[in-house]
């Protein structure tokens, strides 16, 4: 897995490339959790080169949901999701939970 | 070696890896090799990589309780109807009825945390069976079909 972050003025985007498993989703969470401990809780995930996400990614994603849309100071989006971890979040029922863009410009001009 | 759709020759591969997750992406290598030959969609591969990891992380987690304490045994057979994987472990027996199903209707504040990768298991496979009272550890047989529909076509390199 591989991720880089980019800080702008109004949210911060994080790109994740790869393969998020019970491995690697703990890198994962530390960078969210840096960003919003932070004090920054608008976060746009871009996952177009994401091949894979288990259940450890998924729970990455909702606990720091939670931190973000605490006190509606913010929310995290996602951009560019893979077809088959589309599937997952649906079965999961995360789809209702999170905003999901096509593209980045659009996803950041969000916030 | 390659397979058409038509003519699957059975095949049975079995190969042991630590009880680590850092072995995850090596497993997950392993299962889609596999799942190729076994001619599933893309699609179909992917969910089966899924069930695998989500077992394998449960086994490190729950039967052994942390990593390196032993070994996971993946046992693959290919044959005509589809897929069938074979998990196996020497760590403490791990009752999946003691897990209940998770509640995914909920808002953000009262989604759980754990559960979904057993949710995913026995959502995704088309049969599960785990067998927790063999004396020595766990084996989980997960089973994915073949469709005949023409997305679960392997793609032919030749």
């Amino acid at each position: 897995m591989e991720i880089t972050h980019t800080q702008y003025k109004h949210c911060d985007l994080v790109k994740v490339k790869g393969r998020i498993d019970s491995y690697t989703a703990p890198q994962l969470a530390e960078t969210f959790s840096k960003i919003t401990e932070d004090g920054r809780f608008k976060i746009a995930l871009e996952m177009s080169e994401l091949e894979f996400m288990s259940s450890a990614g998924l729970r990455a994603l909702i606990n720091t949901q939670k931190v973000c849309k605490r006190y509606n100071r913010g929310e995290l989006v996602l951009v560019k999701v893979p077809e088959n971890i589309h599937a997952a979040l649906d079965l999961a029922g995360f789809i209702p939970l999170f905003k999901i863009f096509d593209d980045v410009l659009t996803a950041v001009g969000n916030f | 070696m390659e397979i058409s759709n038509q003519s699957i020759t059975p095949l049975v591969v079995t190969r042991s890896f630590p009880g680590r997750y850092d072995s995850l992406a090596s497993i997950g290598d392993f299962i889609r090799g596999i799942a190729h030959k076994a001619g599933l969609g893309s699609f179909a591969a992917y969910t089966v990589e899924m069930a695998v990891d989500e077992a394998c992380s449960n086994i490190i987690e729950h039967a052994y309780g942390s990593e390196d304490k032993g070994q996971i045994t993946c046992t693959c057979k290919v044959t005509k109807e589809g897929l069938t994987i074979i998990l196996e472990d020497h760590g403490r027996p791990f009752d999946p009825d003691l897990i209940g199903a998770p509640d995914i209707s909920g808002g953000l504040e009262d989604r759980p945390t754990h559960g979904l990768g057993l949710f995913f298991i026995r959502q995704w496979m088309d049969k599960v069976d785990f067998d927790f009272k063999t004396g020595n550890g766990n084996r989980l047989t997960l089973f994915k079909k073949r469709q005949a529909s023409p997305e679960s076509k392997p793609t032919k390199k030749r």
